[in-house]
């Protein structure tokens, strides 16, 4: 006679269970995503629905379809794919330069006092102001092209990068320094290979708030200084009241910002497997 | 005191490094004006009454928004946390709009509401609303569910509840959200009235950056540096006395 153990046990032979789960995890999710697939369509039908209905002029709300016909257009000139290329270029540029410049600064400061000292009150009154505000001067100083719009994006973006860093550093236990330290490891050695590693979950938070304010600040910078690139041309699509075209911007700004925190959530699994937060159940 | 020196000493010495850096010539005074000039035109910005003017509109539009997008954001995040309709309602806009960089607003705004001080409300409003939302939601569901069915057999009503247990217990999270949207609200106030003002503090230097007075320029950028940085530090201070029951 069957038990109630071996009714509730999956029919395939131990070993199989956790593809099982596996399985399940992953209707789960399939699950969810259909959930939000269903909802964005029903918002998007709604924009299409209001914006044919009458109550608002096209010039206030084009209809989703048009503004879909104006993106393909402009796919098939190519001047998507230039504005598009531009904005990523800059604001990943300026990504990348905070990222390398507020890890190393925040290790430098994380291991020697004066470097500590001189930057520490620099980056209390620096982490809150208003850094777009600055625009205007570094304009000023280096023109209104590449140079300029990268500075600010950096300016902005190697803050959270920073602070992050000197967290994660502070937080790192000590026991595991100790210990690497009496295996006899060397100062560059505890930095690179365990002081940072160990850090590694919280600097890539830094990163992920970093990634939007880069783009946040590359668009800024754009509609003020004009040249090529998506907020550019929203923005003289704006000037010239051409709707079409800034709901067009709107929406390509929309999928290049969701794409990229995407691509930044599966680095972080990818990057962080072996520690213990990827084990921990989703 | 001494303490307090030694901490912001850098400061100190980076602003009598920029003094001598224009006092000497290194730099141009057209591309460093010297921080005494500086100086003197934030004295004579604040006298003809140029400053305040655009300060108090910046101001006004600044908090405008942001109470909208407390009040209105905390509320949905708290809805949502609260009511299942509502979560499922608002989770796909919210999704699709959290990644929204939203400096791209900016455009949209200004072809709906015009130039004036509508336009950056609505800004503001927009773009600080799904950070309180989202630290609302997240607090208002963590609230201890032994806590709320204690106050409901104690004879607490639905709303009773509400206030006394779900919103204080969701208050860090909300207060950690609002910070973040104080942050952004400067950034987009400003931002906005570069880009497309007739008033404001965004539209005082970029005006001044055109006619050529640096120095007033410089004046106005280090004024609303320091507005930034001073109102997250009374937000800091109003948050720890909100919270000062805990612990």
């Amino acid at each position: 006679m069957a038990r109630v153990e071996d009714l509730a046990k999956p029919a395939v032979p131990a070993g199989a269970g956790a593809g099982d789960r596996e399985r399940g995890r992953a209707l789960n999710a399939a699950a969810r995503f259909a959930t939000r697939a269903f909802s964005l369509v029903v918002l998007l039908i709604a924009w299409e629905l209001i914006a044919r209905s009458g109550k608002v002029t096209p010039f206030m709300l084009p209809p989703l379809s048009a503004v879909i016909e104006r993106i393909y257009a402009d796919a098939a000139s190519g001047m998507l794919w230039t504005n598009l290329g531009v904005t990523l270029a800059r604001a990943m540029a300026g990504f990348f330069i905070a990222t390398v410049g507020g890890i190393a600064l925040g290790a430098a400061m994380s291991r020697l006092r004066p470097v500590r000292w001189f930057f520490d009150p620099l980056i209390s009154i620096g982490f809150p102001m208003p850094k777009i505000a600055f625009l205007p001067i570094i304009m000023l100083w280096l023109g209104v092209y590449d140079v300029s719009k990268i500075s600010m994006v950096v300016f902005d973006a190697i803050f959270p990068v920073l602070t992050a860093t000197l967290a994660g550093l502070a937080a790192v236990d000590k026991e595991l320094i100790w210990s690497a330290r009496n295996m006899g490891a060397r100062e560059h050695e505890l930095i690179w290979q365990v002081a940072l590693p160990a850090a590694l979950p919280q600097i890539f938070t830094g990163l992920q708030v970093a990634l939007p304010i880069a783009l946040i600040v590359e668009i800024v910078v754009e509609m003020a200084l004009g040249g090529y690139g998506l907020g550019a041309a929203m923005m003289s699509a704006s000037r010239f009241a051409d709707s079409r075209g800034v709901f067009a911007g709107i929406v390509e700004i929309a999928i290049v910002g969701y794409a990229l925190i995407k691509a930044m959530a599966a680095i972080r699994r990818r990057l962080l497997l072996w520690h213990h937060e990827a084990q921990a159940p989703a | 005191m001494t303490r307090v020196v030694v901490r912001y000493l850098p400061i100190l010495i980076l602003a009598l490094a920029w003094e001598a850096a224009s006092r000497l010539g290194l730099f141009s005074s057209l591309t460093l004006p010297a921080l005494g000039d500086v100086a003197a035109s934030w004295l004579e910005l604040i006298r003809d009454g140029d400053l305040v003017s655009n300060g108090l509109t910046s101001m006004y539009r600044g908090t405008a928004g942001l109470v909208l997008a407390v009040v209105i954001g905390g509320g949905l995040g708290v809805a949502m946390a609260s009511s299942r309709v509502v979560n499922a309602l608002l989770a796909a806009p919210i999704e699709v709009f959290y990644p929204l960089p939203k400096s791209a607003l900016i455009p949209v705004t200004v072809l709906w509401l015009g130039f004036g001080d509508g336009s950056k409300i609505l800004l503001i409003f927009l773009g600080c609303m799904i950070p309180v939302t989202i630290g609302a939601y997240n607090g208002a569901r963590g609230s201890d569910q032994v806590l709320l069915w204690s106050a409901r057999s104690m004879g607490a009503s639905r709303l009773r509840t509400l206030w006394d247990v779900v919103v204080p217990s969701a208050l860090p999270e909300m207060l950690n959200g609002i910070r973040t949207a104080l942050a952004l609200s400067f950034i987009l106030l400003v931002s906005s009235e570069l880009i497309a003002a007739q008033q404001g503090f965004g539209y005082l230097i970029g005006y001044l950056g055109d006619n050529g007075s640096y120095p007033g320029m410089f004046a106005v950028v280090l004024t609303v540096a320091f507005l930034g940085f001073a109102a997250d530090r009374l937000f800091q201070l109003l948050t720890g006395w909100l919270l000062r029951w805990r612990e």
